[in-house]
């Protein structure tokens, strides 16, 4: 074995809401506690903090991992923040990952956190930054033109129907009312319900839209011989994978996530997985529109290329079918604080997996998950297995 | 020991919240103009635009043709051979019919975002840019397009000296 063995042995997550009245500081703090908590840790068992947030823009704050610092734990320890947009929240434990499988740490806290609300009148503007200076920011994009760009070729490429890509929304958000943190959970959600609301860059539609959202999440890591201490309930970091595609996004087939194809695959290698339509049991795929769920779904070799939707067409998606489908609810239902969001569903792999996701629990003692996020300019792929 | 719970309540606001003055919060604004280099390539991109003239960079190596152009194959990572003058024709890789502002304000005429890829590079290739004196309801993926320029005395070297595409 090249590495060490490296496990996650707690978590914690703040709710998901549209505005916190906490700080950005105080949202990590509560994470941080609840994490520690989690494991019955303190601050002074942690060698190391790897912390992820989004674009410094949202808090109109530069150096923004230095504000964090302190109250997500790091004062006066070894600190790293990384940042690889909507991709963050599932590099950042990959950060953790090394920085114990390395040997050079035994136990990290890996904590991400995102306060969105502070940018007025609405954080979507604070995105604009990401497109190019001279060729595109002169065409006044905003961003949701780049997910309906990529919506419309990926539905049109494989022809699926709005009607059924609406069944990931309605699938996620229901699910996500069985989430203490929920920021939209809807039990009685419908197709019709999503197809109705307002239409915002078409194909895209409101309900189609994951929430901006305030909140954070931690997760500790541990090494082999600490993690076997900590608890009996170690999950394991089985395989790991990131990857960014070209930045000229004009130039890439937006039908098919590359990035994701990479990353996964490097993760699978790393975990020794084959068959991973056979070898995964929970996949929380990134979804901050519902067919990006789909999209992932496939550059994670889940699914055929054009065919993902069947899965949720058949039931397979749901929390008692084959493949359960971000039975968290997901950034469409439990909300997209973007660097949280990611990590969200680490730490929803690993109660899962520990089976104590209460009413979210996905039956029949799952014995492996996938976790993946996607971001900067729709080129980053981050991927994460996890299994007991 | 009963667990803790990982869960943790935070208090949320609502907009009311700031209008009623329940809390205390500081709104401020910053201030950041930048003027940007062009840098060599784009730098003979918008030289391009300005004399009605779209470019794209060549890789003899990889024999593509891509735009915009670049000093750099990334597929190769040598230098590109040379730019290269393409058609002011593509087709539209793929569209959004747009209804709300940058700041998610609501908009009545729909703007038309598109990817166009470009008649002369690669297949694949093209830039973001938008369609116009179209249908929204006419408009479709593969549709044949054509640059609609200002005329020369008002282009300045810039991605706006196209106006919008068209059908073709
Ligand atoms: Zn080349």
């Amino acid at each position: 074995m090249k590495y060490r063995k490296v496990a996650v042995v707690g978590a914690g997550m703040t709710q998901f809401v549209r505005r916190a009245k906490e700080t950005p500081q105080e949202l990590a703090y509560k994470a941080v506690r609840a994490a520690l908590d989690s494991c019955e840790l303190t601050i002074n068992d942690i060698d190391a903090i790897c912390l992820g947030s989004a674009p410094d823009s949202f808090d109109g704050f530069h150096m923004k991992g230095e504000y964090l610092s302190s109250s997500a734990g790091a004062f006066r320890k070894p600190f790293m923040r990384s940042y690889v947009g909507g991709g963050t929240g599932v590099f950042v434990p990959i950060q953790g990952w090394y920085h114990v499988a390395s040997g050079l740490f035994d136990v990290v806290l890996v904590v991400a956190e995102e306060k969105m609300s502070s940018y007025y009148p609405h954080a979507q503007a604070a995105f604009l930054t990401i497109f190019d200076h001279t060729l595109e920011r002169p065409l006044k994009p905003n961003l949701l033109w780049i997910f309906a760009l990529e919506m419309n070729r990926y539905m049109t490429t494989y022809g699926l129907s709005k009607a059924d890509i609406a069944r990931v929304s309605v699938l996620h958000k229901r699910n996500a009312a069985d989430h203490p943190c929920a920021l939209l959970g809807d039990p009685n959600i419908t197709v019709e319900d999503v197809l109705q609301s307002e239409t915002l860059a078409w194909p895209v539609q409101r309900l189609d839209v994951s929430p901006v959202s305030d909140g954070a999440v931690a997760i500790v890591l541990a090494a082999e011989h600490i993690a076997r201490r900590i608890t009996d309930k170690p999950i394991w970091i089985e395989g790991v994978g990131w990857c960014l595609d070209t930045a000229y996004w004009t130039n890439r087939d937006l039908a098919y996530p590359r990035y994701v194809d990479v990353a996964a695959k490097m993760a699978y290698d790393m975990a020794g997985i084959k068959e991973p339509r056979k070898e995964i049991h929970i996949a929380e795929p990134y979804d901050p529109f519902d067919y990006k769920a789909l999209h992932h779904l496939e550059g994670l070799q889940l699914a055929e290329r054009g065919k993902a939707i069947e899965l949720y067409l058949s039931g397979e998606a749901e929390r008692n079918g084959n493949l359960p489908i971000c039975p968290s609810g997901g950034l469409l239902g439990v909300g997209n604080p973007i660097a949280a969001a990611g990590l969200m569903k680490i730490a929803e792999l690993f109660w899962q997996l520990r089976g104590e996701a209460g009413r979210r629990q996905v039956p029949g003692n799952p014995r492996r998950g996938i976790a993946q996020a996607w971001g900067d300019l729709m080129q980053v792929g981050t991927v994460v297995i996890l299994g007991r | 020991m009963q667990p803790k719970s990982p869960y943790i309540e935070v208090v949320s606001l609502n907009e009311e919240d700031f209008s009623s003055g329940q809390i205390l919060f500081r709104h401020d604004r910053l201030i950041a103009h930048y003027a940007w280099d062009t840098g060599i390539a784009i730098g003979y991109f918008l030289g391009g635009l300005k004399a009605g003239v779209i470019l794209g960079a060549y890789c003899s190596t990889c024999r593509k043709t891509v735009t915009p152009p670049r000093i750099v194959c990334e597929w190769c990572f040598r230098p590109m051979q040379r730019f290269v003058e393409l058609s002011d024709t593509g087709k539209v890789n793929t569209f959004s019919i747009c209804y709300i502002t940058w700041d998610v304000k609501r908009i009545s005429e729909p703007e038309i975002p598109a990817v166009i890829e470009i008649d002369g590079a690669s297949p694949g290739h093209g830039f973001l840019h938008k369609l116009a004196e179209v249908d929204p309801n006419e408009v479709h993926i593969g549709m044949k397009v054509q640059a609609v320029w200002k005329p020369p005395e008002e282009r300045c070297g810039s991605i706006t000296d196209i106006l919008y595409f068209r059908k073709f």
